[in-house]
């Protein structure tokens, strides 16, 4: 087997508070891919930020990786001093935030910026950086964007600020782009072309997505495998149309319950009942038991690990024995 | 008419001809080497709605099409350039006054990012009470306490979070927390801009149902941003469809699905994923938006548009009535377009 272009292992991630650290990511493996998107989708909370911002090692102090290894191409890159993960950022991974505002800087203009990482990573001249700064606002859809280049951020809507983000993770042709909640903010027809640029990063450059999103209509048409998470752990993994057709996790069952859709009649939405448990007090056993129909004993003593059935992997004791059977509901 | 039904008659909300103007000119100085003119982007052109108490208005459209600046507007976050817009009656004027300020308890706004909007040197109980403070809705520190603690129970979380700062939570969880402030001074009119866009879907539906049953018990009316058709169509009563700024279209909102009349309404309905995975092919939205500082002449859709003919390149389209609201296209109103009974 090809080493994976990223392999996380057993990712921990850590809050230290006076009653004791919380534990926020517990345990996360998973591998991708050259050339793959993989989505992660999940309870808010779960932990997905946190995971991609640990991969590009920028999690806010006091947040830190208690234990795990995260490996780039077969190197180990969770260890690396300050300024040798500076080098890989932007270049090798490029993040688009979850909060557009952060990674603009109000008081210079969409040029300055731009201009600035594609001249940090490249070598290129400012006129022939303005020229590429300019082509990538085209490709993410700003319209008169060899005028618009000039203007500050606080000039641009909410949805032109994030895809002015995702040009600037883009600007260094990145192996691997995370994107968190990349298309929240944007219409369908927006979104399908922020889509199709991420798409294009993996089909032209090779490059490996994860996308972070709630949005299952953009994972549905964008991803080649999906991480379900609940509570800081991955609850089921695996290729997205078998999930999203037929999920066997509870958790993953209920979630794509809640998706409202243009054919629905009803005039509630359905939701899972209760709440993801708080970090300080996650139920001992299954994070989930507390709101899973199909909870029985064992769930709330043991902790499932991922278990692998069919081609996927669920963290379920329902699955326990059955390796790649279905089971009675 | 008695007295009594004119009140209930007028809309909580009327806005008339309402038009925003940005002036976007590159620097003096550059003008006058580059020789160029001013420069003015119309955000907002000409808009005119009404939303009835209890009622929610959604207003759709492509990223830029001025939705968040019709929400400051009205919640009095930026000058209109021209129009205006009563509430209850009353004139909005943004210059702090007595009665402005009695005006100002009745309203609140749910901004599209939450990060923008909660201060993050305060705990999230102190922000989500700040409108209570600041209105004067309510004086007594125990009180304020018990509402913050019920408000956070009401989003979802609890009311240890509420020692917390902003930064210790996630995109969704902030987002709740400012669903929560909105609602401290328990406004009566909510203007909610992409109030949902940062949760998942579980959560999502927890904080629409939310919003649906205060509505209910407490006879809110909401003007409703979102780009997320699905979750626009179970919310809204009426649905504007907004395009370069200017509404193209509003309709009641089943209606609206069943049978879009104008055809940037029904493009925007085609692009919509498909989830259910039934081989339906997203249509690609066609053409580009243009450029808001030049924009196309007569009906500014024509570029984009599969109907379009000469007189829409030369005259700006009227509201015309359709079978489901109005709609400001010459196609309509020349019944040239042909019927699309959405499967849906
Ligand atoms: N600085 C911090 N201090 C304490 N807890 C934190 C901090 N930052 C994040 N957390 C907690 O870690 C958990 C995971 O957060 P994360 O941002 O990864 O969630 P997420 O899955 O991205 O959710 P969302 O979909 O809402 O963005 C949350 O419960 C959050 O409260
Ligand atoms: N302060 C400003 N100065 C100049 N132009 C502005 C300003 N604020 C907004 N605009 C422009 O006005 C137009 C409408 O912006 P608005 O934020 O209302 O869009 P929107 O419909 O909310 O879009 P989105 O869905 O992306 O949030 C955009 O072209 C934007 O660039
Ligand atoms: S392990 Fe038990 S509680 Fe957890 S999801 Fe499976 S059945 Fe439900
Ligand atoms: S007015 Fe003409 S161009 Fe505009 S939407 Fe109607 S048919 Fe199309
Ligand atoms: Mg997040
Ligand atoms: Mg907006």
């Amino acid at each position: 087997m090809p080493t994976p272009l990223l392999s996380v292992r057993d990712l921990v991630i850590e809050f230290p508070t006076r009653h004791g650290p919380l534990t926020a990511v517990d345990g996360v493996s998973f591998d991708l891919a050259a050339g793959e998107v993989l989505g992660v989708v999940g309870e808010s909370g779960a932990g997905k930020s946190l995971t991609g911002s640990a991969i590009i090692g920028l999690l806010d102090p006091p947040g830190h990786i208690a234990s795990g290894e995260i490996y780039l191409k077969g190197k180990r890159i969770d260890n690396l001093r300050a300024e040798d993960m500076r080098a890989i950022r932007g270049r090798h991974i490029g993040m688009v935030f979850q909060d557009p505002l952060t990674s603009l800087n109000p008081l210079y203009t969409i040029a300055d910026q731009l201009i600035e990482t594609i001249r940090t990573h490249l070598r290129l001249s400012e006129r022939e950086a303005r020229q590429r700064a300019i082509g990538l606002l085209d490709d993410v859809g700003i319209p008169a964007a060899s005028r618009r280049i000039d203007d500050y951020p606080h000039q641009f809507s909410g949805g032109m600020r994030q895809r002015v983000v995702i040009a600037l993770a883009l600007a260094a042709e990145p192996e691997l782009v995370i994107a968190d909640e990349p298309t929240t903010a944007l219409d369908v027809s927006v979104q399908a072309q922020i889509i199709d640029v991420l798409k294009e990063q993996c089909t032209q450059h090779g490059a490996s997505v994860i996308l972070i999103t709630h949005d299952m209509g953009v994972i549905a048409e964008t991803a080649d495998r999906v991480a379900v998470m609940y509570s800081g752990r991955i609850a089921e993994i695996g290729p997205v149309r078998e999930i999203i057709q037929n999920a066997k996790h509870p958790y993953t069952s209920g979630l794509m319950g809640s998706i409202p859709t243009l054919a629905q009649e009803e005039d509630r939405l359905v939701q899972i009942p209760g709440s993801m448990p708080r970090l300080s007090d996650i139920p001992p056993g299954c994070p989930f038991n507390p709101r899973c129909e199909k909870v029985f004993d064992k769930c709330r003593v043991q902790r499932p690990s991922l278990i692998p059935v069919e081609n996927r992997q669920v963290a379920c004791w329902l699955y326990e024995d059955t390796g790649t059977s279905e089971v009675a509901t | 008419m008695s007295k009594v039904a004119a009140k209930a008659a007028t809309p909580l909300l009327q806005v008339s001809d309402l038009s925003c103007v940005f002036d976007v000119s590159k620097p003096w100085l550059n003008r006058l080497i580059e020789r160029e003119p001013k420069q003015f982007l119309r955000a907002v052109d000409n808009v005119s709605f009404e939303i009835r108490k209890g009622e929610t208005l959604a207003l759709v459209g492509e990223s830029g099409s001025g939705k968040s600046t019709i929400a400051k507007m009205l919640v009095g976050l930026l000058d209109p350039s021209e129009g205006t817009i009563l509430f209850d009656g009353e004139p909005m004027i943004t210059h702090s006054s007595d009665r402005m300020t009695e005006l100002r308890k009745r309203f609140q706004m749910i901004f599209q990012s939450p990060y923008a909007s909660l201060n993050p040197r305060w705990k999230v109980a102190d922000v989500i009470a700040e409108p209570m403070i600041v209105l004067g809705v309510e004086k007594d520190s125990a009180k304020i306490q018990a509402r913050v603690d019920e408000l956070l129970d009401l989003v979802s979380l609890s009311a240890a979070d509420g020692s917390k700062f902003p930064h210790e939570f996630s995109g969704g969880q902030r987002q709740r927390i400012a669903i929560a402030r909105a609602l401290s001074s328990s406004p009566e009119f909510i203007v909610c801009d992409e109030p949902t866009s940062a949760l998942d879907v579980s959560v999502q539906a927890q904080i629409l149902n939310l919003m649906r049953d205060l509505q209910d018990q407490l006879g809110l009316t909401y003007l409703f941003i979102s780009h997320d058709l699905s979750v626009v169509r179970h919310m809204a009563n009426r649905i504007g469809v907004l395009y370069l700024g200017a509404l193209v279209e509003i309709s009641d909102s089943k209606e609206l699905f069943r049978a879009p009349q104008h055809p940037y309404t029904r493009m925007l309905l085609d692009a919509v994923p498909d989830l259910e995975m039934t081989g339906r092919k997203r249509k690609e939205v066609e053409g580009e938006i243009p450029n808001p500082i030049n924009p196309p002449s007569g009906c500014t859709f024509h570029p984009r548009c599969p109907f379009a003919n000469e007189r829409c390149r030369r005259e700006v389209p009227r509201w015309t009535r359709t079978k489901t609201g109005v709609a400001a296209c010459h196609g309509v109103e020349e019944s040239r377009i042909p019927e699309t009974e959405m499967a849906r």
